[in-house]
């Protein structure tokens, strides 16, 4: 890449001008040894050791402490006594373990002796004839097990090595998220019928009983006879529910000629559209509906449209109506798949 | 002490003092942390009234209108009843001294006399809820376990898992509850002051509002497990971990690397 004379030329130039570099550099050694004010002053030594041994006693405390605190000590059934419990033992093993190892390392730093040694690395290369023997051992290996005439067995092998682990990694894989059906993200519990009931005393909910800022937080009745999967029909069920004056109500979701809500009580999933937090922070005043994970806002007053952050679609509305016992009821399922996007969200 | 005497002057130590100084303060907190206030009872009676509207013209007609019919500054409190009276004057958010994203809790304006009086003065313009008994918000007749169940599904994602409080749109926020008295909790519920929703007896049933305040309660006797940090969750947790923790390690390891003088 370059000659001697433009290697010299280079350290010229970086050397500001000064004299030249010398071809090799001299091991500068190690720095004179400094002796410690423990090495020098004995009263000083006498003192760290002192030092260290309460250290060391601290720690021996500390033990017992905690073994004490144990028995002495235990969490009982008030959140006082719990908290001195976990004090006393969180304290007694803080002070058991810096003891030792502040101790230690006092010693260590300012008592053991710090003399610097040096010690010559060994050369790393083996000698000829070794190398030799051991390269004819290897060929020696090979002819004896017969591998190097046998090509096609040792490609099988290495095949069937190279394999095995699938039969590891299909079924794993397989296995993430329990199963691969989307169709379920698609359809919630509620259908034609199905009374809401609140979360999660469980009573089913009357339109008079509903007053103008309320807010109720809402399942489908018979969430608890499901038996298998219940939170995982929980948490794509859940809606929340609020009255406001009619007049407040600038739009809905509900397509022309039919009604979703019900005299200015409306409902609409509580997932949300970003990622699927619950989004519950309700604004009586606003009528704004906060999610706490990502500050998505949806206006409840105007469909649910996302106000600010995030979501990109409103939240799903829960068409519903009352029965003839005045109880709220949804009119059908909600009318396209709540909570985040996923890729087969649009297919039917 | 010449060792000790030379670190002092060390440019870490007063890190290390204030991270240990820290330390102690939250362990000395954590043993005498204050518990909640005690349940605030008064009654009022029919001769008030007179007093109180007195007082309402005096003090809220400026906003709420000399009939109490609202303007555009202020809601009508035709039929918001005496509990919401209580609540707003008697945790000092009315009246209201200045504008703001929210009407804040402040130092009380009224005694309990005048806030009796207000109280029924609004209670005869339209039939609303009642100040709720003492019977009605003692904690010590609630069961905190359904109190905890109800307060996660109703009321933890404004106000936090432990009812510390938390951040809503454009300024607003969830106060922390454990200050509140139970009268309080159970008239905001009631009434749902500012932005927060209403929880009539048909959601939440006066037995349910009581268990509600049962669980606040065992709030105030703090955490099992020592410091809260707020019970803000990981991000006070999280800035505690990374600047004293870390902070802590960093040191130790300074200290073990340095050499002895």
């Amino acid at each position: 890449m370059s000659t001697p004379h433009d290697h010299d030329r280079d350290l010229a130039v970086h050397g500001d001008g000064h004299s030249e570099l010398p071809a090799r550099f001299d091991n500068p050694g190690l720095h004179e040894h400094q002796p410690r004010q423990a090495d020098i002053d004995p009263k000083t030594n006498k003192r760290v050791e002192r030092q260290v041994l309460a250290l060391f006693t601290l720690s021996i405390l500390g033990t017992i402490a905690v073994i004490w605190a144990y028995f002495a000590l235990p969490p009982g059934d008030t959140v006082g006594s719990m908290r001195l419990s976990n004090l006393v033992l969180g304290l007694g093993l803080a002070v058991c373990l810096l003891g030792i190892g502040i101790g230690g390392n006092y010693y260590i730093k300012v008592l053991m002796s710090n003399r610097e040694y040096v010690e010559e690395r060994h050369e790393l290369r083996s000698s000829d004839e070794t190398r030799e023997i051991a390269v004819q051992m290897l060929k020696d290996g090979g002819e004896d097990s017969g591998l190097t005439r046998r090509g096609a067995l040792v490609g099988a092998g290495v095949t069937a090595l190279a394999l095995f682990p699938l039969s590891i990694l299909v079924p794993l894989i397989g296995n993430v998220g329990e199963d691969w059906n989307v169709r379920k993200f698609k359809h919630t519990m509620w259908k034609k019928g199905t009374r809401l009931h609140t979360d999660p005393t469980n009573r089913p909910i009357k339109a008079s009983d509903v007053t103008i800022g309320d807010v109720w937080h809402v399942i489908p009745d018979g969430l608890d006879k499901v038996e298998h999967g219940m939170l995982d029909e929980k948490a794509k069920a859940i809606v929340l529910l609020v009255r406001m004056d009619p007049r407040d109500i600038k739009s809905d979701q509900s397509p022309e000629g039919e009604t979703w809500g019900h005299e200015g009580i409306v409902a609409y999933s509580k997932v949300c559209t970003h990622v699927g937090c619950p989004v519950a922070l309700y604004e009586q005043q606003t009528h704004h509906l906060l999610c706490p994970c990502h500050q998505s806002t949806f206006d409840v007053a105007d469909s649910c449209k996302v106000v600010f952050g995030p979501a990109k679609r409103p939240l799903p509305q829960l068409p519903i109506t009352v029965d003839d016992e005045g109880y709220l009821i949804a009119q059908s399922d909600f009318a396209e798949p709540i909570g985040p996007s996923f890729w087969e969200r649009a297919t039917k | 002490m010449k060792a000790l005497a030379a670190r002092r002057h060390d440019r870490r130590a007063p890190a290390m003092l204030l991270l240990l100084a820290l330390l102690l303060v939250g362990a000395v907190y954590a043993v005498v942390a204050p518990s909640s206030a005690e349940a605030v009872t008064k009654t009022a009676t029919a001769d008030d009234i007179t007093a109180g509207e007195k007082l309402f013209q005096a003090n809220c007609s400026t906003c709420h209108g000399p009939s109490a019919s609202g303007t555009d500054s202020a809601p009508s409190l035709i039929g918001v009843g005496a509990a919401a009276v209580d609540f707003q004057v008697g945790t000092g958010r009315m009246p209201m001294q200045m504008s703001g994203p929210q009407a804040q809790a402040k130092p009380v304006q009224f005694t309990d006399e005048q806030i009796g009086q207000l109280a029924a003065y609004v209670a005869t313009l339209g039939a609303g809820p009642a100040i709720p008994t003492a019977e009605m918000v003692d904690p010590a007749l609630g069961n905190p376990a359904s109190g905890m169940a109800l307060f996660r599904t109703n009321c933890a994602m404004c106000h936090n898992a432990a009812g510390a409080g938390g951040a809503l749109s454009q300024g607003k926020f969830a106060p922390n509850l454990w200050e509140t008295t139970p009268t309080h909790l159970y008239e905001a519920m009631l009434t749902g002051p500012q932005s927060m929703p209403v929880f009539n007896d048909a959601n939440l049933t006066p037995e349910e509002k009581r268990d509600i305040i049962a669980f606040i309660d065992e709030q105030g006797e703090g955490s099992p497990g020592g410091l809260d940090l707020g019970s803000l969750g990981p991000v006070s947790e999280g800035l505690w971990a990374w600047v004293v923790g870390l902070g802590l390690l960093l040191g130790i390891s300074v200290w073990i690397g340095a050499k002895s003088s």
